[in-house]
């Protein structure tokens, strides 16, 4: 009896469960971190691929993704049952089907032919096969297996370069006619609307988009002229049950033999993958090719909102703590600033719709946009807009951290400045401020993590599932904040559940939502080491 | 032990050569600021007789927060270039008071100060008064260390920039004298641009001395500056006042009698926000007039 008395005091028992809970949850995060990483970064890893012979004498070929227990066949006798495998057996414009579940009773046979190759292509998903002959227009260059490997890989080489090219015709060449063609049609137009049109300037007008007009087409010839080239080179695909396809070296991205390669070179392939994750667009309706203009999105978005909510919430928390007489007013103001932290992201998102888009973005249309309107410029969904509604999110979040780290000022501070003929305006500048910029940069931190993984305001104000450019690039004013964008957050979501190949897009959702992590993660640290930089900087006022 | 020694040997003969400079720095401040060599005679006989020219003259001060009363009626007149201290008990209003010299306590919420202070022969609490130039006037040293968290020059030069002193040369040549004038130059001169927290207790007092120093001031005020630190740093501190005096008139509140007793020229007793005896310092510790003196300076009570 003593003995529980006393221990129920000492609080051993509400240690353990102190702990417990602590462990409960790193284990939590623990698992949820490990699952998307082993997940996400085992989709650049080259698997070897199995061809499987079956008891009907049909051989299947494809990568091993899954294996599964069949329920009914475990009886008392046997309690392990039997298993059936998924294979990702690509070939989707042969079969109709990337995967294909195969009961292991069936299989008659497995082996690893050493010469199976993989190719990536730009359309229709992965081909598992074997390549049998390659020609230059109708006529063949090279045929037999290895010949044919070898023969066609310079191709590979030269495509490469000519979508490269193609590429840069496409978004940046004709990117920038279109742009300037559409700026003298809107100043011919705005001419127009003005009535007195002095003949000479609209002909002038004229003549440039006539001209413009021209250099679009000579580029389209030019286009022309690259894509036959591009088609010019084909090979003869041979999948596991002997059917040919004809494929343009064009529309292959690359090609391995995975069953032949060492360790090594698997390593250097997955170090690549990943890379080109990172740095292509996506293709396929997202499923495939890469995410760079989601993590382009995200981070620049992210960067606009910190641009317009520190000075925004500083300046907001300034007022209310030093300038503001403290009484019933100031406490319902923070009462409602913390609400409004606590406010659904997606009411944020209407907000922004119906304030920033259409109110806001409207306007400015009219009175500066108005000769491309009933196209909208700014009355649409777009970066601005939805860094915007974010900031507008986060400010509370700004204003409670930066209240904070002003209270934690010590008054010493202050009145030492001011008894040095410094006014209150000059103090807060000169010490209370500086003072105060690790608890600001925590609230910042604090907003970064919230606005870079939040979804729902994002779809209402500018998140789109493809955007055709980056918010920056070389055409005049080069940032384009009008602009609609690509977000990982969105993306994930519309990889995962819009995506006309769920199956085949489930390692791509696991990978963005690594990158995500990742984003989210190297924002913070950035923060979190400019903070401790301050703080070691501004902390360690003695006695 | 023979490190300490050595330090101790080179600073000490240090603050008396830096006397003849801030001598010298006075004789200037004198030029920009001509003191009025007026006699006020206080109202009141509490004065002492022997002081020199009054510095500042306090006249019927009341102060309150909110509804309570911190000072009632004091009445009081600070000599120039002396060192006045003042005693009592914790809440007795002696910080108030001196708070009310350089209007600190405006920038407290729901405070209300009646009476007037006289700072050569100018009531400070004239609506008209700028409480920021008042406060260049009048320099304070307070009881929590508190430089700021920037280099040793930046603090000094805080003041001197404020008054939109820009030009580097200026500046350090401000640093240089402020610093000397506190005692502190041989000690932190090869390290201006290290942060001043990494400075000793004692070194980051005489730091804020010497920031208050460098914007000149007529007055200086130093509400317990000694507490929080070691009798050594003590010592070089109430050995500063003594040549700090030559140049601006003192008042420092302190709670340890025997350093008001030290450095001190008069001292004022305070209880309950009155103002029980104000003599000079010898007389107040060796013959009160007020029976109630004599119990806290012989630590009957308090």
């Amino acid at each position: 009896m003593k003995f529980f008395k006393r221990f129920f005091a000492s609080g051993t028992l509400f240690i353990w469960l102190a702990g417990g809970a602590l462990a409960c949850s790193l284990l939590l995060i623990g698992g949820l971190l490990t699952l998307i990483f082993i997940n996400g970064m085992g989709y650049f890893w080259p698997k070897d691929l199995v061809q499987l012979t079956l008891n009907d004498d049909t051989r299947v070929l494809g990568e091993i993704v899954d294996t599964q227990r069949i329920p009914e066949t475990v009886t008392a006798d046997f309690p392990d049952g039997q298993s059936r495998i998924q294979l990702k057996v690509g070939n989707r414009d042969v079969y109709g089907l990337d995967f294909r579940w195969v009961d292991e009773v069936d299989i008659a046979q497995r082996t690893w032919p050493k010469d199976v190759i993989a190719f990536e292509r730009r359309e229709w998903g992965n081909f598992y096969g074997w390549v049998s002959a390659v020609w230059d227009g109708d006529t063949p260059l090279a045929e037999g297996q290895d010949i044919a490997w070898n023969a066609w890989y310079p191709f590979l080489e030269q495509a490469e370069s000519l979508h490269r090219e193609i590429h840069h015709i496409e978004r940046d060449v004709i990117g920038a006619i279109n742009a300037d063609m559409e700026r003298a049609r809107l100043n011919l137009k705005a001419l127009e609307s003005k009535g007195n049109v002095s003949q000479d300037s609209a002909d002038a007008l004229q003549q440039d988009i006539q001209q413009r007009e021209s250099a679009y087409q000579e580029q389209i010839q030019r286009l022309v002229g690259l894509y036959e080239r591009l088609n010019r080179y084909r090979v003869t695909l041979i999948d596991v049950s002997g059917e040919k396809k004809l494929f343009p070296v064009g529309g292959l991205v690359k090609a391995w033999r995975p069953n032949s390669m060492s360790a090594w070179d698997k390593t250097m392939m997955y170090v690549e993958n990943f890379w080109n994750v990172l740095t292509d667009e996506p293709r396929e309706a997202n499923t495939e090719g890469g995410i760079f203009p989601a993590i382009f999105g995200t981070v620049m978005m992210v960067l606009v909102m910190s641009v317009v909510v520190v000075p925004f919430g500083v300046l907001a928390a300034v007022y209310l703590k030093e300038y503001a007489k403290q009484g019933l007013l100031t406490r319902m103001i923070r009462i409602a600033v913390n609400n409004l932290a606590g406010v659904p992201s997606i009411v944020f998102g209407v907000f922004g719709l119906g304030f920033f888009v259409y109110a806001v973005g409207g306007t400015i249309d009219q009175f500066f946009f108005s000769a491309s309107l009933p196209n909208p410029t700014f009355g649409t969904g777009g970066m601005l807009w939805a860094s915007l509604t974010l900031a507008l999110m986060t400010v509370p979040v700004v204003i409670v951290a930066t209240e904070e780290g002003l209270s934690a000022v010590p008054r010493e501070y202050r009145e030492g400045s001011l008894g040095l003929g410094a006014t209150k305006f000059e103090s807060l500048m000169r010490v209370v401020l500086p003072c105060a910029m690790p608890g600001i940069l925590t609230g910042l931190i604090l907003a970064v993590s919230r606005a870079t993984g939040e979804v729902a305001p994002l779809m209402l104000t500018g998140v789109v599932k493809l955007a055709p450019a980056l918010p920056v690039d070389g055409q005049f004013p080069f940032m384009h904040l009008d602009r609609k964008f690509m977000h990982l957050g969105f993306h994930i979501y519309d990889v995962g559940f819009q995506s006309p190949n769920v199956e085949a897009a489930k390692p791509m959702v696991y990978v963005t939502t690594l990158v995500l992590v990742l984003v989210v993660l190297l924002l913070n640290m950035t923060a979190i080491a400019l903070r401790t930089r301050m703080r070691k900087r501004y902390a360690g006022a003695s006695v | 032990m023979e490190m300490e020694r050595k330090i101790f040997d080179k600073s000490m003969p240090l603050v008396k050569t830096t006397a003849a400079k801030s001598l010298r720095l006075v004789v200037e401040t004198r030029q920009t600021n001509p003191m009025k060599k007026t006699f006020v005679e206080s109202e009141t006989a509490q004065s002492s007789s022997t002081d020199g020219p009054a510095k500042i003259v306090i006249q019927d001060m009341n102060f309150y927060y909110g509804t309570v009363q911190a000072l009632k009626g004091v009445n009081m007149t600070v000599p120039a270039n002396k060192v006045t201290a003042f005693i009592g008990p914790s809440g007795c209003g002696k910080s108030t008071l001196l708070r009310c010299l350089n209007r600190l306590n405006d920038l407290v919420d729901g405070t209300r100060v009646e009476g007037t202070i006289l700072l050569d022969d100018e009531n400070i609490y004239r609506p008209e008064v700028d409480a920021t130039d008042l406060r260049t006037r009048v320099g304070m040293v307070f009881q929590k260390i508190n430089p700021f968290p920037k280099t040793v020059w930046q603090n000094v030069a805080y003041g001197p920039q404020l008054q939109k002193i820009r030009k580097r040369a200026t500046l350090d040549e401000i640093v240089e004298t402020s610093l000397q004038g506190a005692g502190l130059w041989d000690e932190v001169k090869d390290r201006l641009h290290a942060s001043a927290l990494g400075l000793s207790g004692g070194q980051q007092q005489r730091l804020c001395i010497a920031r208050a120093l460098a914007v000149n001031p007529e007055v200086l005020l130093m509400d317990e500056p000694c507490s929080a630190l070691d009798p050594i740093s003590t010592g070089r501190i109430e050995e500063l006042l003594h040549t700090l005096k030559e140049r601006l008139t003192v008042v420092i509140v302190t709670h340890n009698m025997q350093q008001a007793a030290r450095v001190s020229d008069l001292t004022g007793f305070f209880l309950l926000g009155e103002l029980i005896e104000f003599e000079g310092t010898k007389k107040i510790f060796t013959n009160p007039g007020d029976s109630r003196t004599e119990d806290y300076v012989t630590g009957r009570f308090g």
